[in-house]
């Protein structure tokens, strides 16, 4: 659904994705790991186009990305930091982008009930948390049924019991055959959500493997452990490039 | 776009610092206006007022407001919208709530208070300047990556526009005074819109007269209606021309 | 001296009228030149109301000539009207309109040629080229008349009264508009010039030039084209005289040209351009004026010595003085100046510190004119704060020593 080759993108001298080539299915739940500043912000903002790619492609269904923005109808995002216009009210953030949404007139508002945001929807950003944000974040990442989702960071910052329903939410997501697509930087919440693993180091793909492999090569059950073992024994990559 | 145009001045007319500009100009010009009875003179105090304080609001307001907004642009850049068509309704909703704020602080005592074309021309300058230097701040965003880098240029811009060019043009009117200048200066005037929107105003009040005493020509190419049109042209430009910059630098940008 | 020559005037005016006939004149061909020609000498004629349409009309002997509710002498375009060439004549209440206009020949309304003791009153003179028109005379009076024109350039009109060669004139309340000059004076001396109002002249509102030991008096000179000029005379004496508006690329309240031994007082300059020019005058005196929003209150040239600048108030001028000299030998003292911010700590109603009533942006642009196109600019208000602080660019010498806290009352 999702085919990166060759992207490369520096900011000065400094490699931010250095010759990536990766292919997303559908129905798949992708872990992008790695330490800081390794590439996975740049790589989900190239796959947005927010970031424009020195080299390499990205096709979206065959589209490639720098053509026409109109795949990003297909692609629900969610940022790391959600921060909105200080005296908009939450019930006006979703209005404004379901106005900007015209062609999706069917909406999911599960998210939006369960998390309570409707009950809050005249609160003006300013004055919320950045947990609450993070929810409306989630909220608009989900409303209109995308296809692909993007989520960054998504339960930082988060209650456990929102958390545990964004989650359970992300799994009914990937039951109905969508590709989500996040990072994350507490790898237990990743936990039963991930069926694969990319991960990069200084801009340059490790491993992108499913989590079955990985546990079968490592003999690890713990998501965290396995990822420790394989930067600990530096296993050959290899790559189930689709 | 118009929805994002609407929804981000619904945003501005609440912003406290909007509400604040907007007083504060109300509260001068009501007081400048019905302190001199004389309205040409409160015409000139305003004038001033408003060459010095509506770049400067404007650049650095905005300036700031499009940096804290980054985060609201990805988000829109995330839904299937043309980036340009995101810049610019971000750039139309800031502008139009900051020159709501220059139009209801200046403009309606203006109209309320003097029955002169000048003042006309005094709102139509106050709200040029405001597009322009938005325009400028929208420019600084864009080739800028950096918050307080951004802010840091964006003070040295409205200086050199209100200060440092002026003194730049002394210097060389002092050391080509010897040579026939004023037509290369009424050339080089064109690449400030401070001093252009400041000699338009000045045409249009009595005081013109002064510059047509010291050099006939100012009159002549300035005071006639083809200079004032000369200069709302190069205003024009000076709205436009960051405009363009922005967006086509916009297109490459990363976020 | 002045009041001494119109008794003399007056006087022997009134005993000469007493003796002669009353003619009685009406409308009809050549009938006026007829009847000045037929009629003795002292005799008064009372022209009737109508029109008549008579040109060159010679008064070549004394005679009183009185129009009864303003009968009107029309020149049809083409000519002249009046010629006096006698002494002691008296004009008064006629309308004499439309003169011809020519390049050759000044064409007047009512022409006095080497004459003296004529008077010329409550007249009026209507679209002539020149209204009343004084050559080689003295001892004359012109009062109470009224002189319009239309004049729309410099080159094909006249003056609304004109002097030549003159003395011992005295020109009263009469109000002129629409002409080349209001007034006009040329080698004219010992006159007096009073009352008058003189608006919407194409150039000058009085002009005055090699005309010494005369006075103007209580005039108002208001939206004149060029404002006054006064050149190339001495013991000119200017009192209580009105200089407004008079607003142009090169109007002047008053221009001083080569000018000596003067006394400017009590005159109120408002909304004049500049409102006093100076070029090589020396000793005058300017004293108790009213100086009001005016472009430059003064622009003085360095040719200027010995001028006294004293009891004036500045109020609301774009510039108070301007010059372009470095080396100032005028004095200024106890002015009033509304840019002063001096304290006076000892309260005897001066202010402690001297104020400098040249600003630096006035010397900037007296230097270089273009610098002009920054009036008003942020910089050049800056610049004027900094040299207040540390003055380094202004002629130290040019200073009000003793700037007065509160205005003077010169009402």
């Amino acid at each position: 659904m999702i085919q990166i080759n060759n992207l490369t993108k520096s900011y000065n001298r400094f490699k931010a994705l250095d010759d990536i080539n990766l292919g997303f299915d559908r129905g798949r739940a992708i872990s992008l790991l790695g330490p800081n500043g390794s590439g996975k912000t740049t790589l989900i903002k190239s796959i947005l186009g927010l970031v424009i790619p020195e080299k390499g492609t990205i096709k979206i269904d065959c589209n490639p990305v720098s053509s026409d923005c109109s795949y990003r109808s297909m692609i629900g995002y969610m940022p790391q930091i959600g921060r909105y216009p200080d005296n908009m009210t939450i019930e006006q953030v979703i209005n404004m982008v379901k106005e900007l949404r015209k062609d999706c007139t069917k909406y999911d508002d599960e998210l939006i009930i369960g998390l309570g945001i409707d009950k809050i929807g005249n609160k003006t950003m300013r004055n919320l948390s950045g947990g609450t944000r993070q929810k409306v974040s989630a909220c608009l990442a989900f409303l209109f049924s995308p296809e692909i989702l993007i989520l960054d960071e998504p339960t930082a910052g988060l209650d456990p019991v929102s958390s545990e329903l964004l989650k359970e939410k992300i799994i009914s997501e990937l039951s109905k055959g969508k590709l989500v697509l996040m990072t994350s930087h507490v790898l237990s919440d990743l936990e039963g959500l991930t069926s694969h693993i990319v991960y990069l180091q200084d801009g340059k793909l490790m491993f992108y493997r499913s989590v079955e492999e990985l546990q079968d090569v490592t003999g690890e059950t713990k998501l965290n452990k396995v990822v420790a073992r394989m930067m600990q024994y530096d296993l050959p990559i290899k790559n189930c490039v689709s | 776009m118009k929805t994002i145009i609407k929804y981000v001045s619904l945003d501005l007319l609440r912003n406290k610092t909007i509400l604040i500009y907007t007083a504060l100009l109300a509260v001068i010009s009501i007081s400048v206006l019905n302190m001199d009875n004389n309205a040409s003179k409160g015409l000139l105090s305003l004038m001033n007022i408003t060459l010095l304080f509506v770049p400067l609001i404007s650049i650095l307001f905005a300036t700031i407001y499009f940096f804290n907004s980054i985060e609201f642009i990805e988000l829109l850049l995330a839904q299937p919208i043309k980036r340009n068509k995101v810049l610019l309704a971000e750039y139309t909703g800031l502008v139009l709530s900051l020159c709501a704020a220059y139009a209801i602080g200046v403009g309606l005592p203006l109209l309320i208070l003097t029955k002169q074309v000048a003042a006309l021309v005094l709102l139509v300058n106050g709200l040029l300047l405001t597009l322009t230097f938005s325009g400028l701040a929208l420019l600084i965003f864009v080739l800028c990556k950096d918050k307080t880098r951004g802010i840091g240029i964006a003070i040295v811009i409205s200086l050199f526009f209100s200060l440092l060019f002026d003194g730049l043009l002394l210097t060389f009117i002092y050391s080509f005074s010897d040579y026939p200048i004023d037509k290369p200066i009424v050339g080089l005037v064109a690449l400030n819109p401070i001093d252009l929107s400041r000699i338009l105003m000045l045409l249009q009040l009595d005081v013109s007269v002064l510059m047509g005493y010291s050099g006939a020509l100012f009159k002549k190419l300035l005071g006639s209606a083809a200079g004032s049109i000369y200069a709302v042209v190069c205003m024009m430009f000076w709205v436009t021309v960051p405009l363009l910059i922005a967006t086509l630098k916009f297109r490459k940008k990363d976020l | 001296m002045l009041s001494r020559n119109l008794i003399t005037i007056i006087f022997f005016s009134v005993a000469f009228q007493a003796k002669g006939a009353t003619i009685n004149v009406y409308p009809g061909q050549g009938n006026l030149q007829t009847t000045i020609d037929k009629a003795d000498r002292g005799d008064t004629l009372i022209v009737h109301q109508g029109l008549y349409k008579e040109h060159d009309i010679l008064v070549n002997k004394k005679l009183t000539i009185k129009g009864d509710d303003f009968p009107v002498i029309d020149g049809g375009k083409k000519y002249q009207l009046f010629f006096i060439t006698a002494d002691s004549v008296v004009i008064e209440g006629l309308q004499v309109q439309n003169t011809g206009r020519s390049s050759m020949t000044d064409m007047a309304g009512i022409r006095l040629q080497n004459v003296s003791h004529v008077i010329v009153r409550n007249n009026l003179l209507l679209y002539n080229t020149y209204g009343i028109y004084l050559q080689n005379s003295s001892y004359c009076a012109i009062l109470n008349n009224i002189a319009l024109a239309n004049a729309k350039d410099e080159l094909n009109n006249g003056n609304g009264i004109h002097a030549w060669k003159c003395n011992h004139l005295l020109i009263r309340n009469n109000k002129i508009s629409g002409h080349r000059d209001g007034i006009y004076f040329e080698f004219v001396t010992d006159s007096k010039i009073s009352h008058n109002i003189s608006i919407l002249n194409v150039r000058y509102g009085l002009h005055f030039m090699f005309s010494s030991n005369d006075a103007y008096l209580q005039n108002q000179f208001v939206d004149n084209g060029a404002g006054v000029a006064v050149m190339f005379s001495k013991n000119v004496i200017m009192l209580n005289n009105t200089f407004r508006h008079n607003w142009g690329d090169a109007a002047y309240g008053i221009l001083l040209k080569e000018i000596s031994d003067s006394k400017i007082e009590h005159n109120y300059f408002t909304k004049n351009t500049v409102a006093i020019y100076m070029e090589g005058t020396n000793r005058i005196n300017v004293a108790n004026n009213e100086f009001d929003e005016n472009g430059w209150a003064m622009r003085i040239q360095a040719s200027c010595n010995a001028n006294m600048f004293e009891g004036n108030n500045f109020q609301a001028n774009s510039f108070d003085v301007a010059t372009n000299g470095t080396m100032m030998l005028n004095t200024f003292d106890h002015n009033y100046w509304d840019k002063y911010d001096g304290y006076d700590l000892d309260k005897d109603k001066t202010g402690d510190v001297p104020y400098y009533p040249v600003s630096i942006y006035a010397v900037v642009t007296e230097r270089v004119p273009v610098t002009m196109i920054l009036y008003r600019s942020f910089l050049t208000d800056i610049m004027d704060q900094v040299e207040k602080v540390l003055p380094s660019v202004i002629p130290e010498q040019l200073k009000d020593d003793h700037p007065m806290m509160k205005k003077w009352d010169l009402k």
